[in-house]
Formats: structure tokens, C-alpha cells, sequence
């Protein structure tokens, strides 16, 4: 039989190298900008303007309108894609949704017509700000508890059913790492940023890790049953094996509709489905190759203690 | 017997998909218009009664309304926050400084002279923020009789003439002052300001006491306005602006048709590839997996989900979960056959072994909306809930297409046939 459980110390590595390139990426960007990755208006108080102009514009043309209203280092962006012709995003600090109106009406009169029907003007003030962001991480945190203890319930009947229930949940935070290192990595490369938006792309793939983790717990629940004598580490080797067809189907499967949204789909959702690619990658990875080899590594650990 | 239920489900799905009456609900981001996130501008340790964020909110819709958008939200998220929607509005200033309005509504002696509509007045009264109104106006300093506080009711009647009138009822408290100060005053001024601006100046008639009218030369439509002043122009809380989002129409048009386009590329391809790899098993999977999305867009219409991208973006992702699911059970058939299992049982072995997993990891991804849709609703990222709400509801229907019905066409088509498939392997793709 193939033996892959046996090369676990391989997977791990790779594992680190992964997220300790996130890590490095992270570091880099609070250096340069404060905080570990780009934080995007929902988490942060601060205003964004996306506008499409009717005739081509320079960035110094909208800096120095922004300039003359007072506020001094608008972040401007030119928006690529499809349908999106002279538009830009520009940032600021916090501002009232009157003064963001006297802007946009600055723009439109003093440098180019603006095309009201392709305008986005998004406000957050700074405790909103502060509290979602909080609130995210204690998201995290309960999803990560409330699922250690579900796994704990449906596994009941294997000895040690807690590994199975902290195994998975180290997959889970595994792959929310990579996506964060992710986000970290291209926010310093092309200014992609943490929203709302995003949350939902790293609980999703939270969710389709804890899926493919279950489907091989839930093999080796069988097995175990099964063969009760067999060996534990042939016997999850076994499992993966057994598995792992439905593992590459349903994953290429999600590949399908997740590629296709990624190379035809609107330019609003690009980043999230991005980031749901990797994380994907990194969920079924994780739960073949980190959750079910943790679950050998501890098992074997705890007979050799005893 | 499932068979009927499926067919029974199915023709009524149909029918909702297909029904008018059920319209589909489109998101900001989809149509355009603007989100509003208001919080109660008190101190943070200051507890905000939930009767009072009703009240708000009630208030807040009545205003709204006035707008004439088609299907506005506007609904507490949380403790102490609003979430107003308005699709497809063009002003969006306007709006907000009509959601935020917190007129200070009062009632003021001006002895014998009335005050023309709109003039300015300082009142002894000074709570709240300054008026600009006030700042300009001229002395004298008019004394507060009453304020929008003692005020339970106003609406617009006519009387016998056929003129309309706005009758109004007072709390008791505010009934008592207003019974001894219109006993005393017959004949005087008792003049209406909201925000320090004179509204209405009308004549003591005679004393009342905890209801009463205003008469005077009104039109219909002048007395229904200060009947709504009288009754809405006050909030019960301070609202400040937490955020707002203004979408412009075809920015959010042009992405989601792109995306919807895509994502039926990837479904397609999806099909495909259920079909080239199970053959006769991914076939009916196929059938299943189009009532999947014939019962979800159902649903969608019929509980009026409101489809942003997000929602869209859960709903393909639920479709890769049912897909999974077919995936699981068909593999484990194949192994069943591999091991030299018959086909029918084969068939039974593939749903019930594979039924655990399916149940398991449905379970967890329900747990992990639930976390979202709660996170969602307090912040007024509806966005967020937008996406838990279609993948839970993918998630559970999945559960039914790709168990129950998958089953049922596997019996149906495949255990009738399992002599004849015997010999024609290549259709089970083992």
C-alpha cells in the first residue's frame, strides 16, 4: 500500500513554509503600513469613494481636488477590469456622508463629469470600525470552539474522540493562516484588502476544510470498527486511500465553478473568489495531509508515553 | 411513495419559480441605492431600550416611505444600530438627512400675535443641539409650554364643512399642562416650532385638555403634513451615522451578470463531468442536481430572500456541497462493486455508508452560518448574512436532492435494471 501518513514530518514542513511565508509578508506590511495586511474600509473607520469619471483623468488631477477640500493623503487607485474605464478608487480618512457629497460634486464640476450611475461612496465611522473587528475574531474564535465540540459529540463512540476534534480544528486554523497570508502577500503586491467580504471567504473555507477532514474521520470511524486490530497508522493510511478519489472529485468539482467564476465573473468579487481558490487548495490539503497525520502523530505519541 | 413527494415538490416549486407574485428580490449591490448604518448616539455605557429602537425604526420607515422606493428596509441589527436600505435611490442626501432627522418639536406661548410659517423663534427650552434656526432668530425668547414628548396622536379629520383639521391626543401629563394653560390663555397664540421653525401658529379656541384640533385654512395634503410632523417629528433616541454605502445602478449590474454567466459555465462544466465520470449514476445525479436548483431558486423567491453577490456566491457554493454529496455515495458504491458487491446492494451500501459523512460535515457547515448570519446581523454587514442564509439553505436542500431524491432515481432506474446492466458495466463507470 502507498504509503502516505509515514511522510508526515514532509507535510508539515511544506505546511510551515507556507504559513511562515504569510507570516513574513505580514511582518513586512506592518513595517511599511502599520498593520499585518490591508485593512478595507468595513473593519476600518475611513470613507472610500469608487467614481467613474466620463473622460480620462490623472491621479495628481484627483489629489489635488481632494487637496483642495481640505483633506491631504486621499489613497488613490485607478480600478482595472472590464466595464471600468477611468474609474478609481480614492480613500480617506473618515468624513460625513455631506462632506463626501461635496466632494463628489467637486469632482464631477472641477475636473471631469463623474457617471453618477457607477459611483460607490462608503462611510464607517471609527467605533463601527473597531467593533466588527472585534466581533470577527470572537466569530473565529466560537465557530473554532463550537465545532471542536460537535466533532467531540459526533465521534463519541472512538476512543479519545478530542484528538479528532483539536486535529481538525488545527486544520481549520491552518488553513485560515494561509488565508490570511495570502490576503498579507497580495496586499502588499496589488493593495487587496481585508472586508466583509473576506470573513465570509476564510469561514467558508473553514467550512470546506471541516468538510474534508469529516469525510476521512468519518472513513477511519468505519475502519476502526472494521478492523479493530489493524495497526492505527496502516489503518488511517488505509482510510486516506480509500477516500481520497471523492476528495480529488469533489475538489475539482468546486475548482470548476470557482475558475470559471474567477476568469469570466464581475470584477466586484474577483479578490473573494481568490481567496476562496487558495483556501480550498489549502482545505483539502490540510485535512489529508495535516489533520489526519496529526491525529497519527498523537496517537502514536500517547502509546509510547504509556 | 418518494417518487409522488418529489414530483408533488417539484410541480410546486415550478410554480413559484414561475409566479410573479413572488418576486425576485435583488440586493444594493445588484440594483444600485443606498445603505445606511445608523447607532443610538448615546454613551456606550448607557443601556438603549429595545421599545425605544422599535420606535426608531418605526418612525424611520414612516419616513422612508414618503420617498416612494420600491421595497425599503429598514431594521434594528443588534442592541443599538438601524440598517436602513434604500434601492435604487437617485438624492442620496437627501435621504439620510431625512432618516436622521431628530426634530425637536414644541410648543410655544406667543401671546397674542401669530407667527408666520417658517420664521425663526428662540424658546426657553434649550435641550438637545443648537439650532442654525435659532442662532439667527430675533428676540424674544418664547416660553416652552409643551413638547413633542406629551404628544400621543395626531391625524388629519374634516369637519362638517368638509375642511380638514388635525386632531390630536395629549399623554395625561401633558394633557394636565395643556388643560391649565388654555384655560388661561382663550384667545392667545399657542404656536407649533419644530427645530426652533414655526410649523403652524393656531388660535385658542377653548380650553382642552388631553385631545384637541387645530383648524385653519388647510389643504388636505398640508393638514396630513403636520399631522405626520406632529406624530414622527421626533425620535425617541439620537441616531448618529455609522456608515453608509452608495452604489451606483450599473456598477453592481455589470458584475453580476458576468457572474452569473460564470457561474453557470462552472455548473455546466460540473454536469459534464458528473456525467463522463458515474455515467448512468452521474446522469441521474444531474437530474437531482437541477431540481436542486430549481427548489432553491424556488425558495428564494418564496421566503424573499434578498440576492446580493455574496447570497449568490453561498448558493454556487452549496451546489458544490450537493455535489459532493452524489461524489461520496457514488465512490462508495463503486468500492462496494469493486469488492464484488451485487449492484443492489452496492447501491444500498453506497447511500448508507456514505450517509454519516453527508450528515457530519452538512451539520458543521450549518454550525458555521449560523455564526455568520448571528455576526452578520449585529453589524449590519448584511452582506454576510446574505451568503449564510442561501448556504444554509443550499445545505439543507442538498441534503434532500442528493440523499433522497438521488436515491430514489437510483432504485427506480438502476435496481429495476440490474440484470441489464450487468452485462454493460461501461454505464457504471467502475
Amino acid at each position: 500500500m502507498f504509503q502516505l501518513v509515514q511522510r508526515r514530518r514532509i507535510y508539515f514542513t511544506f505546511s510551515a513554509i507556507v504559513i511562515g511565508l504569510g507570516i513574513i509578508a505580514m511582518i513586512v506590511s506592518y513595517v511599511q503600513i502599520g498593520t499585518p495586511f490591508r485593512i478595507g474600509v468595513d473593519f476600518q473607520s475611513g470613507t472610500r469613494f469608487e467614481v467613474q469619471f466620463q473622460e480620462p483623468v490623472t491621479e495628481d488631477g484627483i489629489r489635488e481636488v481632494f487637496n483642495d477640500s481640505g483633506i491631504t493623503n486621499p489613497a488613490i487607485t485607478s480600478l482595472q477590469g472590464e466595464a471600468l474605464e477611468n474609474a478609481w478608487q480614492i480613500r480617506t480618512e473618515f468624513m460625513s456622508p455631506e462632506e463626501a457629497d461635496e466632494i463628489e460634486q467637486a469632482l464631477d464640476s472641477n475636473l471631469a463629469p463623474v457617471n453618477p450611475e457607477a459611483t460607490l461612496v462608503q462611510t464607517v465611522s471609527p467605533s463601527v470600525g473597531a467593533e466588527v473587528t472585534r466581533a470577527a475574531f470572537v466569530a473565529v474564535l466560537v465557530a473554532a470552539g463550537i465545532i471542536l465540540v460537535y466533532i467531540m459529540f459526533a465521534f463519541r463512540q472512538v476512543p479519545n474522540p478530542f484528538r479528532y476534534g483539536a486535529s481538525a480544528v488545527v486544520a481549520m486554523l491552518h488553513d485560515i493562516a494561509v488565508t490570511f497570508g495570502f490576503i498579507a502577500i497580495t496586499g502588499l503586491v496589488f493593495g487587496w484588502e481585508v472586508d466583509a467580504l473576506f470573513l465570509t471567504a476564510v469561514l467558508t473555507v473553514a467550512g470546506f476544510s471541516l468538510q474534508d477532514t469529516i469525510v476521512v474521520f468519518d472513513r477511519i470511524r468505519e475502519n476502526i470498527s472494521k478492523y479493530p486490530l489493524e495497526d492505527f497508522e496502516m489503518l488511517v493510511n488505509r482510510s486516506i486511500l480509500e477516500t481520497i478519489h471523492r476528495s480529488l472529485a469533489t475538489q475539482l468539482n468546486a475548482m470548476f465553478v470557482i475558475v470559471a467564476i474567477l476568469l469570466f465573473g464581475g470584477a466586484s468579487i474577483k479578490h473573494f473568489i481568490a481567496v476562496l481558490l487558495v483556501g480550498l487548495l489549502s482545505g483539502t490539503y490540510s485535512s489529508i495531509f495535516n489533520a489526519t497525520p496529526l491525529l497519527v502523530a498523537w496517537e502514536k505519541r500517547a502509546m509510547e508515553a504509556a | 411513495m418518494w417518487l409522488a413527494i418529489i414530483v408533488a415538490i417539484a410541480a410546486a416549486a415550478l410554480w413559484v419559480a414561475f409566479n410573479d407574485n413572488y418576486p425576485v428580490r435583488q440586493g444594493l449591490d445588484l440594483q444600485g441605492g443606498l445603505q445606511v448604518l445608523l447607532a443610538a448616539d448615546v454613551p456606550a455605557e448607557e443601556d438603549v431600550s429595545r421599545e425605544d429602537m422599535t420606535a426608531a425604526r418605526q418612525i424611520i420607515s414612516q419616513r422612508v416611505n414618503g420617498l416612494g422606493v420600491s421595497e425599503p428596509l429598514v431594521q434594528v441589527e443588534g442592541e443599538r444600530r438601524i440598517l436602513v436600505e434604500l434601492p435604487g435611490i437617485a438624492n442620496a442626501n437627501d435621504a439620510i438627512d431625512l432618516i436622521r432627522e431628530t426634530a425637536l418639536l414644541e410648543f410655544i406661548d406667543t401671546g397674542s400675535q401669530p407667527l408666520p410659517e417658517g420664521t425663526c423663534v428662540r424658546t426657553t427650552l434649550n435641550e438637545g443641539r443648537p439650532s442654525p434656526c435659532e442662532d439667527e432668530a430675533p428676540a424674544p425668547t418664547f416660553e416652552t409650554v409643551l413638547t413633542g414628548g406629551e404628544l400621543r396622536n395626531a391625524d388629519v379629520q374634516t369637519d362638517s364643512f368638509g375642511r380638514a383639521m388635525v386632531a390630536f391626543q395629549m399623554t395625561p401629563e401633558g394633557g394636565d399642562i395643556l388643560g391649565s394653560h388654555t384655560a388661561n390663555n382663550i384667545g392667545q397664540f399657542l404656536t407649533i416650532v419644530l427645530d426652533k421653525r414655526v410649523i403652524s401658529s393656531p388660535r385658542i379656541n377653548d380650553a382642552i385638555s388631553d385631545a384637541g384640533t387645530i383648524t385653519g385654512n388647510f389643504e388636505l395634503e398640508e393638514a396630513q403634513n403636520l399631522a405626520l410632523q406632529l406624530r414622527f417629528g421626533r425620535l425617541p433616541i439620537p441616531l448618529t451615522v455609522e456608515s453608509t454605502r452608495e452604489i451606483g445602478a450599473t456598477l453592481g449590474a455589470l458584475s453580476v451578470e458576468a457572474s452569473l454567466q460564470a457561474g453557470a459555465i462552472g455548473v455546466i462544466v460540473v454536469l459534464l463531468f458528473m456525467l463522463v465520470y458515474y455515467r448512468l449514476p452521474g446522469l441521474l445525479a444531474d437530474v437531482a442536481l437541477l431540481l436542486y436548483a430549481l427548489l432553491n431558486f424556488a425558495i428564494f423567491k418564496w421566503l424573499a430572500v434578498t440576492l446580493t453577490l455574496p447570497a449568490i456566491t453561498g448558493f454556487l457554493l452549496s451546489t458544490g456541497m450537493a455535489v459532493d454529496a452524489n461524489i461520496l455515495v457514488f465512490e462508495r458504491m463503486k468500492e462496494e462493486l469493486r469488492r464484488g458487491s451485487s449492484l443492489r446492494n452496492a447501491i444500498t451500501a453506497g447511500f448508507n455508508r456514505a450517509w454519516t459523512s453527508i450528515r457530519d460535515s452538512n451539520i458543521a457547515t450549518l454550525v458555521i452560518c449560523l455564526i455568520l448570519w448571528g455576526f452578520g446581523r449585529n453589524f449590519g454587514a448584511s452582506i454576510v448574512q446574505g451568503f449564510a442564509i442561501t448556504l444554509a439553505i443550499g445545505v439543507m436542500i442538498s441534503m434532500f436532492t442528493a440523499v433522497i431524491v438521488t436515491r430514489t432515481f437510483v432504485g427506480l432506474v438502476m435496481g429495476r435494471a440490474a440484470e441489464w446492466l450487468r452485462s454493460r458495466e461501461w454505464l457504471l463507470g467502475t
